[in-house]
C-alpha cells in the first residue's frame, strides 16, 4: 500500500518570539506518540483514555526532562480537520522550545509535513470541497492580510456558496425542460422562453461579475506588476526608493522573471506592487536604453499598472512624448516628479531666490501638466509628488487604489476570484451562457438550450468540486505534490 | 426415467419483444439457438398499448434497425397508422410512432422466427437453471427435459410469478390471462439471483361499436410515412392509415376515482410491487395532478381486424364496476362496452445491477438477460435489451469481446449503462431526457451511428452496408459543397431572402451560413444553388440538420470528448475498495456492489460522490506512478 497516509506533524503558528506555539500532529500514529512525550498534570491519567475534544494541561517530557508544560487538545478521526486522529500541543517556550517538541514527535515517529499537507489530507478525506482547498492554499502563498482575508472568505464557501446557487437554479430549469418535453400533456412550455431569459441574463451577469473579480483578486494575491518608465534622470529610481522607504512600507526582493531583471515587491496599506526590472532602473537609471526597446516594451505589455515619471523642474522633451506615445491606451499613472521645485516649495526651500524666477517655474508647471495632458488618456490620474521630500506618496497610494480596486478595495464584503482555474471555468459557463441567450433570441427550440445550460452547469461545478474534471487530477497532483 | 436431452449453442427463455431480438440476433450470428414460449400465440405479443416507437423509444427502435434487428422491419410490414412525434422541437427530440395490427404483428415476428436458419422456436415452460462451478450450462423444462447450452438468455417479461389484479380480484397468470411461469424465481435464487417485485398497468379493450367517435377529435396518420427500418423507402411501406381519436377525462371522471381509491389494490396495499412513474394509472395522476381538471386519453385501435379499442391513458386497477362508471363518464364512452378489463400486473424481475454492460451476469458465466425481467418497461426498451443480450450470448459461445455501446453513441448504451449503474426502484421507462448527448442521438442519424457497428458484428450485410457508405458519403460530399457556395450581396439572393422573411445580406456569405439561419433551410435556397444535383431525401435531410445545427453539434461533440476521457479511465478488474483509503464506507459498498468498469461509470452510481471520484482518480493515478516508478 501507498505511504501516503503516514502520521505528519508540523509547527501551526508562524514561527516567531510570540510566547505560544502549536505543534499540529495528524494520523494514525498520533495518540501513540503523544502517549511517549506527555504526561497529564493529573497523573492518575494515562493518555490512552484521554477524551476527544477535551483540553489537557500537563508536561511534554524528554525521557525525564521536563521540555515545557503545554496545553494537549485531541480531535479524534473523523471529527477533525484531516478526518484523522489530531492532536496539537501549545506550548509556550518560545521558538527553540516549539521546534524541541516537534523534533520529539519526529523522532517519535511522524514525519515533518509538507506545505499544504493538512489540507490535502482535508481534502481527499472529504473534509472540504477542491475550491475550499485551493482556498487554503492561496492563504498559504498569499503575500498579505488582504490576500489572506480573501482566501479565508473563499475558505469558508463564499465562493462555493454563490456557484452553488447558480447551479441549483440552473438545475432547475434544466430539469423543467426536460420533464416538459417528456410530459408535455401536463407540463408546459408555453412562453417559456420569455420567462427563462431574465434569468439567464442574471447567470451571466453574476458569473461575470466573480470573472471581473479576477483581476482584482490577482492584484490582492499576486501583487499588482508595476512598470516604471521616464526618461533618464527623470527620477525613477529616487521615487522607487521613495516607496520602498515608506514607513509602512514591507519590502522583499523577489527574483524576476528573466535573469537580468530583479522584482522588488512592496507592501503598502495592504496592496503588493510588485516593481518590474528594478534593477534596470538602478543600473542605468534608463530601462529603456538598458534592455532595449523590444524587451522594455515587453516588460511594460506584461504590466497591470505603469508609472510613468516625468521630471517637472525642465520642460517636457521629445524623449518623454515618445514614451507617453508607446504607453497610450495603458492603465497608468503620470508622476510629477521634482514638484518640491514648483512655486511654493521653490519660495520655501529658497527664501533668497529673486522674484522672476518663480514666475517661470509655475508657468512651466502649468505648461508641464497641461502638455501631458494633451498626450495622456483623460482619466489618467496625474500626481505631483516629490520623490527628493516624500511629498504626494498618499495622494499616489490613494489613487493607486481607486483605479485597481475601483477605490473599493474591502476583503470584508467582496470576494475575489483568485484562482486561474476558477477563471477559466467561469469563463467557459459565461460563453454557455451566452450561447443560451443567442439561442433564446433566435427562437431555437427549447432542447437546444439544455445543451449550454449543462454545458454552463458543468463547467460552474468543475469549481466547487460537484463535477469532476478530467484535468482534476493533474490539478490536485500539482497543487499538493501528492506521490512521487 | 429417461428425459429428453438436447444441445445447443444459445437457449433464450422467453419470446416477448426481448426475446426475439435475442434469438434472432444469435441464430444470425451462426449460433445453434433455441427460443422458448409459454404459448405458441404469444410471440412478440403486445399486451398493452397498440403501438410502436413514441417519444425516445422511436428513437431505439431505428437503433434497433441500424444494429440488423427484428422490431423495425415488423412494424414497418404490420403498421396501420404512422407519425413523427414533436416536430415543433428540435430534431433530437422529433420521435416516430406507429400504431400496431397487434394479430399481424405477432404472427408475422412468429414466422420470421419459424424461417430463420439456426433457430428452433419451442412451446415449453422453463423452471430451473443449470449452473456449474459460476457457468451456465442449460435449462430444464417443466417436463423434466434437459436443454445444455453454452450461453443462456432470460427475457421473461412479466411473466415470473406474475398475478393481475383489479379491485379485489386477484388471478394469478401473467398477462392476457396467459400461463404465469411459477418456478424459475425459485431456481433463480438458488443461484444468488436478487430479485424485485413490480408492477405495471393496462387500461380496458373496448367495442369499437360502442363508442361515438363524433363528439372526440380524430387523429390523423402523418401524410409522409417514415419507415422505421432503413431498409425500406416511404414506397416500399405506404398504405390507407386508420386513424385514433382523442377525448378527455373530466372532474365526474376524477370524482369517481377519487371516491373510490380505497378499492384500488394499489392504494389498499395489496400491490407490493413498485410501479412505473413515467406510465402512471389514471388514479395516480388524478391524485398526482390534483389540479388538472381533465386528462387526456387516445381511443387507438388494436388492429385491423378486430373492433377492439385501446384507451390510451386511463390505465387502471380500480374494480370492474369502477372501471365501467368511470370510462362511461367519459364524453364519447357513455354507453361504452368494455371488453377487457383494465388490470395491475405484478411480477419478479432482477435489480439488474448484478449484470455486466453486456448484460451477462457477473456472478453466472454465459448467462444473460435482456427485457422486463431487467426490470425495464415497454416493448422497444425490451428489444434494445434483447439484441444486445442476444449479440453477446452469441460472442460468448464464439470467443469474442462483448459489444457495449456508450452514452455517446446510442440511447440503446444509455439504457443499458442506467440499468446495469444506477439505483432503480421502477420499471426504467427510456426518455430523453436520460441521454446526454441527445442532439448527436438522433433517430434520423441512427444508420450513421450504428450501421458500421451493426456489419462488424456481422449482422447487417455488405450489400446494406454499402448502400449504407454510398449514402455517408453522399451526405459529406453535399455538406462540403454547400460550405463552398459562396453567394455575394447581389439583387437576386436580396429577393429571395426578402421573400423568405429573413434580413438582406451586408456582406457576402455562403450558403452553408445561411442555412443557419432560424427561417431558412437547405431546401429553400435551391434557388440560390444552380450547381445543386439532386439527392435522396434522407441525404439532404443529414446535410440540413448537419449544417443547420452545426454549432450545438460541436459543442456536444465537444461534451462527447470529456465523456470519454472519463469512460477512458479503466478501473483495474481487482481493485480492492476497502483498500482506498478515504472512500467513503457507502461508496465503497456501492462500488463493490457495481464494479463499475471505468470512472465515467462509477462517478453515474448514486452514492458515488464527485468527492469519492476524486479520491479515486488520485488512488489510481498513485498506483500508475508506483508502477512506472
Amino acid at each position: 500500500m501507498i505511504n501516503e497516509f503516514d502520521t505528519i506533524a508540523a509547527i501551526a503558528t508562524a514561527v516567531s518570539n510570540a510566547g505560544i506555539g502549536i505543534i499540529r500532529i495528524s494520523g494514525e500514529d498520533s495518540m501513540r506518540i503523544l502517549e511517549k512525550i506527555f504526561e497529564p498534570y493529573n497523573k492518575k491519567k494515562d493518555v490512552a483514555s484521554l477524551e476527544s475534544h477535551h483540553v489537557y494541561y500537563g508536561n511534554i517530557r524528554d525521557g525525564d526532562t521536563v521540555v515545557d508544560e503545554c496545553i494537549v487538545i485531541i480531535m479524534k478521526a473523523p471529527h477533525s480537520y484531516t478526518r484523522e486522529d489530531v492532536v496539537e500541543i501549545d506550548c509556550h517556550g518560545g521558538v527553540s522550545v516549539v521546534y524541541r517538541v516537534l523534533n520529539l514527535v519526529i523522532r517519535e515517529g511522524a514525519r515533518p509535513a509538507e506545505p499544504g499537507e493538512f489540507t490535502k489530507r482535508a481534502f481527499l478525506n472529504g473534509r472540504i470541497d477542491l475550491s475550499q482547498a485551493e482556498a487554503v492554499m492561496d492563504l498559504i502563498e498569499s503575500r498579505n492580510e488582504l490576500a489572506r482575508k480573501n482566501s479565508i472568505s473563499q475558505l469558508k464557501g463564499g465562493l462555493s456558496d454563490k456557484i452553488k446557487k447558480i447551479r441549483e437554479e440552473v438545475l432547475y430549469q434544466v430539469a423543467y425542460i426536460e420533464s416538459a418535453l417528456d410530459d408535455p400533456e401536463h407540463i408546459s412550455l408555453d412562453g417559456y422562453e420569455e420567462r427563462l431569459y431574465p434569468m439567464v441574463k442574471e447567470w451571466a451577469d453574476s458569473t461575470k461579475k466573480m470573472l471581473d473579480s479576477y483581476d482584482d483578486g490577482r492584484y490582492i494575491a499576486e501583487g499588482i506588476r508595476t512598470c516604471i518608465v521616464g526618461k533618464p534622470n527623470a527620477g525613477k529610481s529616487s521615487f522607487l526608493n521613495a516607496l520602498l522607504g515608506e514607513e509602512r512600507a514591507i519590502v522583499t526582493e523577489i527574483a524576476g522573471t528573466t535573469r537580468d531583471t530583479l522584482e522588488e515587491s512592496v507592501t503598502i496599506d495592504g496592496i503588493t506592487l510588485n516593481i518590474i526590472d528594478t534593477a534596470g532602473i538602478r543600473d542605468t537609471e534608463d530601462a529603456v536604453e538598458k534592455i532595449g526597446v523590444e524587451k522594455a516594451r515587453k516588460e511594460m505589455d506584461s504590466a497591470d499598472i505603469i508609472l510613468f515619471v516625468a521630471d517637472t523642474s525642465e520642460p517636457l522633451s521629445k524623449e518623454d512624448f515618445e514614451i507617453l506615445e508607446q504607453i497610450r491606451g495603458r492603465k497608468k499613472m503620470l508622476l510629477l516628479n521634482k514638484s518640491d521645485l514648483s512655486k511654493k516649495n521653490v519660495e520655501e526651500n529658497n527664501p533668497g531666490l529673486s522674484g522672476d524666477v518663480v514666475p517661470d517655474v509655475e508657468d512651466r508647471w502649468e505648461q508641464t501638466v497641461s502638455c501631458i495632458r494633451k498626450y495622456a488618456d483623460a482619466d489618467d490620474p496625474v500626481i505631483a509628488i516629490s520623490a527628493k521630500y516624500h511629498q504626494g506618496m498618499d495622494t499616489f497610494i490613494a489613487e493607486l487604489k481607486k483605479m485597481m480596486f475601483h477605490g473599493k478595495i474591502d476583503a470584508n464584503q467582496e470576494m475575489y476570484i483568485t484562482n486561474a482555474r476558477h477563471k477559466n471555468a467561469l469563463d467557459e459557463a459565461l460563453h454557455s451562457f451566452q450561447c443560451v441567450k443567442e439561442s433564446i433570441e433566435n427562437a431555437m427550440p427549447e432542447d437546444f438550450l439544455t445543451i449550454d445550460l449543462m454545458d454552463a452547469y458543468e463547467k460552474l461545478g468543475l469549481i466547487t468540486g460537484e463535477a469532476v474534471g478530467e484535468d482534476l487530477v493533474n490539478e490536485i497532483f500539482s497543487r499538493f505534490c501528492t506521490g512521487k | 426415467m429417461k428425459v429428453v436431452e438436447e444441445y445447443y449453442d444459445v437457449i433464450v427463455v422467453g419470446a416477448g419483444h426481448a426475446g426475439c431480438e435475442a434469438a434472432l440476433a444469435a441464430a444470425r450470428l451462426g449460433c445453434e439457438t433455441i427460443i422458448f414460449t409459454v404459448s405458441m400465440n404469444s410471440v412478440a405479443l403486445m399486451p398493452c398499448n397498440p403501438n410502436i416507437g413514441g417519444s425516445s423509444k422511436g428513437h431505439l427502435v431505428r437503433e434497433i434497425d441500424a444494429l440488423g434487428g427484428e422490431m423495425g422491419k415488423n412494424i414497418d410490414k404490420n403498421y396501420i397508422q404512422s407519425k413523427m412525434l414533436n416536430k415543433s422541437k428540435g430534431p433530437a427530440v422529433h420521435s416516430l410512432r406507429a400504431q400496431a395490427d397487434k394479430d399481424a404483428y405477432s404472427i408475422s415476428m412468429r414466422y420470421t422466427l419459424q424461417n430463420t436458419e439456426h433457430l428452433t422456436l419451442r412451446q415449453g415452460e422453463v423452471t430451473e437453471l443449470i449452473v456449474e462451478e459460476g457457468s451456465i450450462r442449460g435449462v430444464k423444462t417443466f417436463s423434466g427435459a434437459i436443454y445444455h447450452a453454452k450461453a443462456v438468455v432470460l427475457a421473461t417479461g412479466t411473466y415470473l410469478k406474475a398475478r393481475c389484479l383489479y379491485g379485489d380480484v386477484v388471478e394469478y397468470t401473467g398477462p392476457n390471462g396467459l400461463q404465469a411461469a411459477n418456478h424459475l424465481s425459485q431456481s433463480l435464487a438458488e443461484n444468488g439471483v436478487e430479485l424485485y417485485r413490480f408492477k405495471t398497468g393496462t387500461p380496458a379493450r373496448i367495442d369499437k361499436r360502442s363508442v361515438d367517435f363524433s363528439v372526440m377529435e380524430e387523429q390523423f396518420g402523418d401524410e409522409k410515412i417514415v419507415p422505421f427500418s432503413f431498409t425500406n423507402t416511404e414506397e416500399d411501406i405506404k398504405r390507407e392509415q386508420i386513424s385514433c381519436w382523442l377525448t378527455y377525462t373530466n372532474e365526474e371522471t376524477h370524482k369517481i376515482i377519487r371516491e373510490n381509491l380505497d378499492r384500488s389494490p394499489l392504494y389498499s396495499g395489496v400491490i407490493e410491487g413498485t410501479g412505473p412513474r413515467y406510465c402512471p394509472s389514471i388514479e395516480d395522476k388524478v391524485v398526482r395532478f390534483a389540479d388538472k381538471n381533465r386528462h387526456q386519453l387516445f381511443i387507438e385501435p388494436e388492429g385491423e381486424y378486430t373492433n377492439e379499442m385501446y384507451v390510451g391513458g386511463m390505465s387502471s386497477s380500480l374494480p370492474e364496476d369502477v372501471q365501467y362508471a368511470m370510462y362511461r363518464t367519459v364524453r364519447g364512452l357513455e354507453n361504452v362496452k368494455i371488453i377487457r378489463n383494465a388490470y395491475a400486473i405484478e411480477y419478479d424481475c432482477i435489480n439488474p445491477n448484478q449484470l455486466r454492460l453486456s448484460l451477462e451476469f457477473k456472478n453466472i458465466s454465459g448467462l444473460f438477460s435482456g427485457g422486463q425481467f431487467n426490470g425495464s418497461s415497454g416493448y422497444e426498451e425490451a428489444a434494445a435489451q434483447g439484441l444486445v443480450a442476444g449479440i453477446n450470448a452469441a460472442r460468448k459461445c464464439q470467443g469474442k469481446e462483448p459489444v457495449i455501446l456508450d452514452r455517446s453513441q446510442a440511447y440503446i448504451g444509455v439504457l443499458i449503462d442506467d440499468l446495469v449503474t444506477k439505483e432503480n426502484h421502477e420499471p426504467y421507462r427510456m426518455m430523453t431526457s436520460r441521454a446526454e448527448y441527445r442532439l448527436l442521438l438522433r433517430q434520423d442519424n441512427a444508420d450513421q451511428r450504428l450501421t458500421p457497428i451493426g456489419y462488424e458484428i456481422g449482422l447487417i450485410d455488405k450489400d446494406r452496408y454499402d448502400k449504407f457508405c454510398e449514402k455517408r458519403k453522399l451526405i459529406e460530399k453535399e455538406t462540403a459543397r454547400v460550405k463552398e457556395v459562396h453567394l455575394g450581396a447581389g439583387r437576386k439572393v436580396q429577393e429571395v431572402l426578402e421573400r423568405n422573411g429573413s434580413t438582406p445580406l451586408k456582406n457576402a456569405a455562403t450558403l452553408a451560413e445561411l442555412i443557419k439561419r432560424p427561417e431558412l433551410n437547405y431546401e429553400v435556397l435551391e434557388e440560390l444553388d444552380p450547381d445543386r444535383k439532386p439527392l435522396p431525401e434522407d441525404v439532404i435531410e443529414q446535410v440540413n440538420i448537419n449544417l443547420k445545427y452545426e454549432g450545438y453539434i460541436s459543442r456536444q461533440m465537444k461534451q462527447v470528448e470529456q465523456f470519454k476521457k472519463m469512460e477512458n479511465k479503466l478501473i483495474p478488474e481487482d481493485i480492492v475498495y476497502e483498500e482506498v483509503h478515504n472512500l467513503r464506507k457507502e461508496a465503497v459498498q456501492k462500488l463493490n456492489d457495481i464494479r463499475p468498469h471505468s470512472i465515467g461509470q462509477a462517478s453515474r452510481i448514486s452514492g458515488v460522490s464527485p468527492s469519492d471520484i476524486s479520491v479515486l482518480l488520485v488512488y489510481m493515478e498513485q498506483l500508475r506512478r508506483q508502477k512506472r516508478g
